[in-house]
């Protein structure tokens, strides 16, 4: 297990980048903590790819370092880093039993037989394959396959991290559910560092103890899964995770006053004069529809997806999303919302802006 | 459902039926007829019954034909699949020098193989030929002509040259089609070149091999052209492979009967090959499956 460290870290694939929009991955420094879950979402082509095999040393950065326990691997290949990593689609060695899969990564590093039959047991156990030991590796489905890839990870003793690259693309959706559990339970057991890479947000949360949003090669939050939900810090966060994703309406900030076209929305703090694009955000679920009260808007269609409804409305011309209880009652002369003050953040040029006296 | 039942459905099925009769059983079929018939010439033919099929299973020239054979397929298998596949891992995997080496391998494929005969003929002449006249200013006595050895070599290296290319570009294809993950988990999981070669590369390029194998079994079993163009079989016998005699045979010495027995057994002797192969690869496919 290690502290993972990246410092000024930035990555382009162009032998000459000039200018910022050149780099797969802007500069970054982070520390990943040792033992902690982490997950890196964002949408494709973000970087996040980029970034796991930086990690993994299948990729050397274009600048800044990568430390593991404060000791430079920036260009260390990848074998010396002891880093496994799980890949979209199953790895496995189709010519080989799960025995000799499992046994490879030490069969390779040379340690002893009697070793390596001791460990892939262990480890066979823990990824709840020993009947299959015996069994070729072809022909076995796509979640054996990628327990394989995991065992074939967690059977060095010395592994530094377990990195995931979107493992369970493949795997059939009633297995995904039990392949998380189980990955959720080793992290618990063992402690291993763990960076997993993906675009479901409901992996990435259920999954993580702090989850590392990108958008467009930058870092734009890390955070508990509550953190993003509640103050998402850069619009795309707020769209990104959510079902549906954060109302974003352009807006006037005049002190703790909020101006859609003159209305006014009450925020919870003041914030100084801002310049650039000001929008609010307010995530659906802090909107409520009321008869009396608000501002005007107006129910275009309402979805009952089973636990709640969603409300889609049109609101001084823009499309925002209202939740609803499944018991509540929408009615067609419901035609005004509030927002909860303390729920509605507000973004300067997409980054969202601190009210005077919030600490930074 | 109901069935629709309409007999001039057949109608369709005729072209395909004719054009099987024609290309294939039909002709096979003369060669059956021939084989079981003697003849003096003057159009007049005699039952024989299996006269000729042991006739020729006893005859020691079909038997050293076969030999022969077998041995130059065997030679050149063994030569070509290793160096196709050692070509294939060589190959730069993209850009411009990628299309280059492909265009460049495949030349020797769209050579007219009775050109390919004459390039080698002419080559490996120590009077005019480039390759001939260089051994022997070397002091090597090279002279396919008279030399049984030197005769071989020239057909194996003819072959080699004409059809290594095939081998290598199933081969490139196969590895093409490895997803990168591969490579980068036997990096993770720290495996020598030789292993990434025996666990990831190899057996994903089984499939495209075996169809290479195949190919290059068949093809070699049946090759005519090139070798009669250099060698015409000889010297001696020593280059006569089984279609060579066997054209000799039914055209030279005009033995319609023995030929037309030969034929039969050749063709089931390809047919059982093949068959093996194909049993093989299908056993592989469901593994893999």
């Amino acid at each position: 297990m290690a502290k993972i460290t990246l410092d000024n870290l930035a990555h382009s694939y162009l032998p000459n980048p000039t200018s910022e929009d050149d780099f797969a991955l802007k500069e970054l420094n982070h520390d990943w903590e040792d033992g902690a879950a982490y997950a890196l979402l964002g949408s494709s082509g973000c970087g996040k790819s980029t970034l796991l095999n930086i990690i993994s040393g299948l990729l050397h950065p274009s600048q800044g370092r990568i430390l593991f326990d404060g000791k430079d691997v920036t260009h260390a290949p990848t074998a010396e880093r002891n880093i496994a990593q799980v890949f979209q689609f199953p790895v496995v060695y189709d010519t080989m039993t799960v025995h000799d899969n499992l046994a490879f990564p030490l069969r390779n590093r040379g340690r002893d037989e009697a070793y390596v039959a001791e460990r892939v047991q262990e480890i066979a156990r823990m990824i709840g394959m020993e009947e299959m030991l015996s069994r070729k590796a072809r022909g076995l489905t796509a979640d054996a396959k990628q327990k394989i890839s995991l065992g074939r990870g967690m059977v060095r003793k010395d592994v530094n991290a377990l990195l995931f690259d979107e493992p369970l693309t493949v795997i059939d959706p009633h297995m995904k559910w039990e392949l998380r559990t189980q990955l959720k339970k080793l992290h618990h057991d063992f402690g291993h560092t763990m960076i997993y890479v993906t675009h479901d947000q409901t992996e990435a949360l259920t999954f993580a103890d702090k989850v590392v949003v990108m958008y467009d090669g930058r870092v734009v939050q890390i955070g508990s899964p509550e953190e993003l939900f509640e103050r998402p810090e850069h619009t795309f966060v707020g769209y990104f995770i959510g079902s549906p994703g954060m109302n974003v309406i352009p807006a006037r900030i005049d002190g703790n006053i909020a101006y859609i076209d003159g209305s006014e929305i009450a925020l919870a703090g003041g914030y100084a004069p801002l310049d650039g694009k000001v929008e609010i955000g307010v995530r659906p679920e802090f909107a409520r529809l009321s008869q009396t009260e608000g501002l005007p808007v107006r129910i275009r269609r309402v979805e009952d997806v089973g636990r709640h409804k969603i409300i889609r409305a049109e609101f001084f011309g823009h499309d925002i999303n209202i939740l609803a209880g499944e018991d509540d009652h929408v009615s067609a002369d419901m035609n005004r919302v509030t927002f909860d003050p303390a729920h509605v953040n507000v973004y300067a040029d997409d980054w969202r802006v601190r009210t005077q006296g919030e600490a930074a | 459902m109901e069935k629709t039942v309409n007999q001039k459905a057949w109608f369709l099925v005729l072209p395909v039926l004719l054009l099987v009769a024609f290309s294939a059983v039909i002709p096979l079929m003369t060669v059956v007829n021939y084989s079981v018939q003697d003849t003096f010439g003057n159009n007049q033919f005699f039952w024989a019954g299996l006269e000729w099929f042991s006739e020729m299973l006893e005859s020691e020239r079909m038997w050293d034909a076969l030999g022969r054979q077998l041995m130059f397929s065997g030679i050149i298998l063994a030569i070509e699949v290793p160096l196709g596949i050692f070509v294939a891992l060589n190959m730069p995997k993209s850009g411009f020098w990628s299309s280059f080496c492909l265009v460049m391998m495949s030349l020797p494929l769209l050579i007219p193989w009775n050109v390919v005969g004459t390039i080698w003929q002419i080559f490996g002449r120590v009077d005019i030929g480039l390759l001939g006249y260089t051994l022997d200013a070397l002091g090597i006595n090279y002279n396919y002509t008279q030399d049984t050895l030197a005769a071989w070599v020239t057909i194996v290296v003819m072959d080699v040259w004409h059809w290594t290319s095939l081998v290598a570009l199933l081969a490139f294809a196969g590895l093409k089609s490895i997803p990168d993950a591969y490579y980068q988990a036997a990096k993770i999981d720290q495996a020598s070149r030789w292993k990434v070669f025996r666990f990831i590369e190899l057996p994903k390029m089984m499939g495209v091999l075996m169809i290479a194998i195949l190919l290059r079994f068949m093809d070699s079993f049946m090759i005519y052209t090139e070798p009669f163009v250099v060698t015409g079989g000889g010297p001696g016998n020593a280059t006569t492979l089984l279609s060579i005699d066997l054209v000799k045979m039914a055209l030279g010495q005009f033995d319609l009967g023995p030929a037309a027995a030969f034929s039969l057994m050749y063709f089931l002797v390809i047919l059982l090959i093949s068959w093996v192969f194909y049993t093989v690869m299908t056993n592989l496919e469901k593994r893999e499956g």
